[in-house]
């Protein structure tokens, strides 16, 4: 069965513990320390070190008084770009359908960088691709991923994808028939019949949301990648002897370290970003 | 939290936070709920999923704004006015709760007729001003006093000679001591000297239109919460308060909370179910830090601190003075002889009055503001910074950092090396050329510390709630827990003095001090690591057998009391902390300690941790109750009497006499809880009753009213009086005699200068981001919430920035009397200037959480920040202030 996410934008809070819990997990470094000067949003997009990324939308005009706020992630697509052109099977689906890269098979050609029709992917300070694994460790030990662990408003919600369906649809029945009208526009972005991801067979990790797609950066219409080489079924048919190595090198002391008596704290890995 | 405790008894919320998914309206004001306090949020979520609504009223859209149903705009420091007109609404269109006020609260109390010799609304002075009392004005609150049944009025408590005011935090002064006779009351609510008429006439003047004007608020907005607030309160539905330190940062703090308080009395929402008011805590275990006190008035339990202002020369006469003859804390003497049994054990005797004498008497007000006065100015030596990061978090930081440098040594004992400890190095004073290091003689100590997954104890949350953790890991190299430091610390202490014979060290010999754990079968390294469960033991009391010591059981084990019932006043018992008795007990055999219950349900979980007093989760939860002891709706059910079992049940721990009937008659006469009747639910209250007007507990009046901040740019248009007229001002002066705060000239508020607000014209608010805790000591080291927010900012709107030709993220120098800092920019449409009547008043807003250590640094709010304070508890006013803001060129 399909694992995923039900992302609930109206129940988000914009506490970033979801972006921290999985830095923290999956021992990814911080990006650099400087004041994006948009919103409260300072690590700026999803990228080969930032695996979640909570977005800030400020609407104030019109008479309008409104602050979205979104915890974007990869989509693990039904239909995946990144996994089509991946030209080493470095990208499977796994068992749990959803889409892994698996970093010592990555030769960091950035294929499925720019294939990746959300801009989910970047190579990370090792030069390999990277992006959410949907807690690949943590699935195979029975345990649900970090960000939906760490959230305390349930706006991050893991489980069967079939079951987080039914429940968003509820849940998007129940906000339209609500008194507040700001909920009058909610919808699901990434659900089958939704009008925007039929192309690509819709999202395992979707969105429930109350603007337009691209006020929270995602496409109209996602499109699946031109090159598709490797068929999506091939890559599954390499990943059992990969996964035990794979699952290994995600363990590698990639993360922030300190020094706890000096005070000269240090980052092992840590970049600048262009702002 | 004397707001509370003045009103109810308890200087705790009221409520839990699971009880908040049963409200019909949340009302936030004075917090950003969502931002800080994350994990609790999330019961006011599930309220609104099920149909509750939101509202914040905030000089700022934050993130709780987002998810509100209503947000409000609001100046920073106009709350009482924002509060006292939702009051006057209430009255006025006969919104309250009639059953509930006639019965619960004292609003048919007759007071002094000389209370109404004397308008406040002529001056925005209280009867009894004494203008020209030394050193700085007072009130005498003779007139405040309730009338009694025999004619007479009554004696407030035993004022404190002098001021400033020290005990307001005891519950001996919260409760109240009603000297001389029953209370005389009006049921009718009609004389006018009672409570309700008074209250009525008080906040006449609170009106839409005033808070259109003083706060910024549209007048339709505020209506609008008005009705909602209104719609949802009364038998069938409840409403609840939060708030945090943008309500207790202020001159008129407490007076903020007093008047929520009030609101939610008329309306009847305290002690229901979806109501009542949450004191949101902003550290993990603050609320156990007033319990178990880091407080310099008071002892453990809100006992009352021995004091010169006071005739406490012996115990019987501290007894005399402090003991309220009726209500629950009658049993004060219980509490203070197990105190003082557990403190000092077989040397604790009936004939040495426990010991009492080895308590010190306080001759002043020494909380932390006064205190670093008397270090800037050369009168403290040393000082320990456990948990705590003046250099960021004081206010008027760098005043703070200069007193730190009088020092002749500091001990800071921290994660990090927090800026505290390198003030000597690398403060602004210091990269300035103002001090030099050379010159600074203060010898710095630093102690690593453990971090909480490094040490086993508790945590007391926002609602009371003790919860234990287990030491999961030790600490690395020389980090210690502060138990340690501390433990050991006394230990060498004792040993010092062992052979002393002078009287004075007596205390420090006969101190108990038995905390060592069982080196035995650990699975740590650290072998001198003291129990916390001993300590908790301590905390819980024990019986004390026939040598002065803990009596113990046949099994050899401790024999603990079973809670604060079981506490006497003739040496039998030691007990730490008397609120908190009952956490650690033997039930059957089996030593249970409490806090480490895990056992939650869907609602009231009183199966997981323990809340004091008793476990109880909502206090004064008899009020959910009808006088005759049915709920007031079956919707909102709590707490009933069991005619039956002829005791009260329900849902929660009842906050009341177990098997006392709700057709008990008071008995005055015989004191204690014989005076109050089955239908008194503030157990703790002299008189049973919620308190609308406040006779005592508060210094600064017994009802709130609208003084501006300290520094603001708008006359107060309440009342003439501008500011709170016994508002506490910090003059430090350096050793050349130069005033720290040009403008804090005198202690007097009707004497201290005025700032001059055309150099300042920007009201500014400080405050917390959910990404940092406080003065980052705990965050910006970390780079994965360093990154988070990165940058320290003032937030500004689009209008303001336009104004000053400001673009977003350019540096800015923001000014205030004490001080300049630079910082970047930050423009949010967020942040509105205010239309207030004809004026346009800009506000902005800065968070307070950077420094010049760490992974990320940059400047400090505080050091902005003014040295004046709330006359009650002496907190200082760091939520409305004025600055002014240039670009920097």
């Amino acid at each position: 069965m399909a694992k995923g996410f039900f992302t609930d934008s109206t129940l988000c809070i914009g506490c970033k513990a979801c972006e921290v819990a999985c830095k923290q997990w999956n021992r990814l470094p911080a990006d650099g320390y400087a004041l994006s000067g948009n919103s409260y949003d300072n690590t700026g997009w999803l990228s080969g070190t930032t695996w979640r990324h909570v977005q800030f939308v400020e609407q104030f005009d019109a008479g309008q008084a409104r602050w979205l706020m979104n915890s974007d992630v990869c989509k693990h697509c039904v239909q995946a770009a990144c996994l089509e052109v991946c030209p080493t099977g470095a990208i499977i689906r796994t068992e749990f359908d959803t889409v892994y890269i698996q970093p010592d098979v990555c030769n960091g050609c950035r294929d499925c960088i720019a294939a990746c029709p959300f801009g989910v992917i970047e190579t990370n300070p090792d030069g390999i691709a990277q992006k959410c694994t949907l807690c690949y460790d943590r699935l195979q030990n029975g345990l649900e991923p970090a960000c939906a662990k760490s959230c305390p408003t349930e706006s991050i919600q893991f489980g069967e994808v079939d079951e987080l369906v039914a429940r968003a649809q509820a849940r998007v029945q129940t906000l339209r028939a609500s008194a507040n009208p700001a909920y009058k526009s909610a919808y699901l972005y990434g659900v089958p019949g939704d009008g925007y991801t039929e192309e690509i067979g819709g999202l395992n990790a979707f969105h429930l949301l109350l603007d337009t797609p691209d006020k929270y950066g995602l496409p109209e219409r996602p499109k699946l990648g031109s090159r598709a080489t490797v068929p999506s079924q091939l890559g599954g048919v390499l990943t059992g002897a990969l996964l035990a190595l794979g699952a290994a090198i995600s363990f590698r002391n990639r993360g922030a370290r300190h020094d706890r008596d000096g005070g000269a704290a240090t980052t092992t890995t840590t970049t600048t970003r262009e702002v | 939290m004397p707001g509370l405790g003045t009103s109810y008894g308890r200087g705790g919320a009221t409520t839990f936070l699971m009880d908040l998914q049963r409200t019909d309206c949340m009302v936030v004001m004075g917090s950003n709920f969502a931002e800080n306090h994350p994990v609790g949020f999330r019961f006011v979520m599930k309220a609104q999923q099920q149909g509750a609504k939101l509202i914040h009223i905030d000089p700022r859209f934050t993130r709780t704004s987002a998810l509100a149903d209503l947000y409000a705009p609001i100046r920073a420091g106009s709350d009482i006015v924002f509060l006292g007109a939702l009051i006057n609404y209430v009255i006025q269109n006969e919104r309250y709760f009639k059953d509930y006020v006639v019965n619960y609260t004292n609003a048919a109390t007759l007071i002094n007729p000389a209370y109404g010799s004397h308008n406040v609304d002529d001056d925005g002075f209280f009867t009894g001003f004494q203008p020209d009392a030394k050193p700085t004005p007072r009130y005498d609150t003779q007139s405040w006093q309730y009338q009694t049944e025999q004619g007479g009025v009554q004696q407030g408590n035993q004022p404190a000679q002098g001021t400033p005011e020290t005990t307001t935090s005891s519950f001996s002064a919260r409760v109240g001591q009603l000297l001389g006779g029953a209370p005389r009351t009006d049921p009718t609510l009609q004389d006018p000297n009672c409570v309700f008429q008074i209250l009525k006439r008080h906040y006449s003047r609170y009106t839409p239109e005033l808070v259109e004007e003083v706060c910024g608020t549209p007048r339709e907005t505020f209506l609008e919460i008005a009705r909602t607030l209104a719609d949802n309160s009364g038998p069938e539905r409840t409403a609840a308060f939060a708030y945090a330190v943008a309500w207790t940062q202020h001159t008129t703090g407490v007076q903020m909370i007093r008047t929520a308080s009030i609101l939610q009395l008329l309306l009847g929402n305290i002690g229901r179910p979806g109501g009542g008011i949450l004191a949101l805590r902003g550290h993990a275990t603050i609320q156990g830090s007033t319990d178990v006190p880091t407080l310099y008035n008071i002892l453990p339990g809100y006992l009352p601190i021995p004091t010169v202002q006071k005739n406490h020369e012996t115990l019987g006469d501290y007894f005399a003075a402090e003991t309220p003859p009726t209500g629950f804390f009658s049993n004060m003497p219980k509490y203070m002889v197990s105190l003082l049994k557990s403190w000092y054990g077989p040397a604790a005797t009936r004939e040495n009055d426990y010991a009492f004498d080895y308590l010190p008497r306080i001759n002043g007000d020494h909380s932390h503001l006064p205190m670093f006065v008397d270090m800037y100015e050369g009168r403290i030596k040393g000082f320990m910074a456990m948990g705590q990061n003046p250099a960021v978090g004081g206010q008027n930081a760098g005043m703070q950092r200069e007193a730190l440098a009088r020092l002749d040594w500091l001990v800071v004992k921290d994660l990090f090396l927090t800026e505290t400890a390198t003030f000597w190095k690398n403060a602004p004073e210091v990269q300035s050329g103002k001090l030099k290091t050379a010159d600074i003689k203060t010898e710095v100590f630093f102690f690593p510390a453990a971090a909480v997954p490094e040490i086993d104890g508790s945590y007391t949350n926002t609602f009371r709630l003790v919860q234990w953790h287990d030491k999961a890991a030790d600490p690395p190299e020389d980090a210690r827990s502060d138990m340690h430091f501390t433990y050991h610390l006394g230990d060498r202490l004792k040993k010092l003095y062992a052979n002393s014979t002078d009287p004075k060290d007596r205390a420090l010999r006969d101190m108990t001090w038995d905390y060592l754990g069982d080196p035995e079968g650990h699975e740590f390294t650290i072998p001198d690591e003291p129990s916390a469960e001993k300590v908790m033991e301590e905390i819980n009391g024990w019986k004390v057998g026939p040598d002065g010591k803990a009596a113990l059981r046949p099994d050899g084990k401790i024999d603990l009391v079973n809670g604060f019932g079981d506490l006497r006043d003739d040496g039998s018992t030691a007990c730490g902390v008397w609120i908190y008795s009952g956490i650690f007990t033997v039930r059957e055999g089996q030593y249970v300690n409490a806090a480490r219950n895990r056992k939650a349900d869907e609602y009231a979980s009183l199966g997981w941790g323990y809340a004091w007093p008793a476990n109880r989760r909502a206090l004064y939860n008899r009020a959910s109750a009808k006088p005759d002891g049915t709920p007031w709706s079956e919707r909102k059910k709590l707490v009933w009497w069991d005619a039956g079992a002829q005791r009260w049940t329900g849902y929660d721990v009842p906050d009341f006499i177990a098997n006392k009937p709700p057709t008990a008659r008071a008995d005055w006469a015989k004191g204690g809880m014989d005076a109050h009747a089955g239908t008194d639910p503030f157990i703790m209250k002299a008189d049973g009753k919620g308190w609308l007007f406040a006779p005592s507990g508060t210094v600064d009046g017994p009802l709130p009213a609208h003084y501006e901040p300290y520094e603001s740019p708008m006359q107060n248009r309440v009342y003439k009086q501008h500011v709170n007229p016994i508002t506490k001002i910090y003059t430090p002066k350096n050793a050349a005699g130069e005033l720290a705060n040009p403008y804090a000239t005198d202690a007097n508020p009707l004497k201290a200068a005025v700032v001059d607000t055309q150099k300042f014209p920007y009201v500014v608010t400080t405050y917390r981001l959910t990404e940092h805790h406080l003065s980052g000591a705990m965050s910006r080291w970390l780079p994965w919430l360093a990154e988070l927010q990165p940058e320290m900012f003032i937030e500004m709107s689009p209008q303001l920035a336009k104004e000053l030709n400001i673009a977003n993220t350019e540096m800015v120098i923001v000014e205030s009397p004490r001080g300049r800092i630079e910082c970047k920019a930050l423009v949010t449409p967020r942040l509105q200037p205010l239309r207030m009547g004809a004026t346009i008043q800009h506000q902005v807003g800065m968070p307070i959480h950077w420094g010049y250590e760490g992974e990320v640094t940059g400047a400090s709010a505080n050091d902005l920040a003014a040295l004046v304070a709330d006359p009650n508890v002496s907190i200082h006013e760091g939520k409305a202030f004025v600055v002014n803001i240039r670009k920097k060129s």
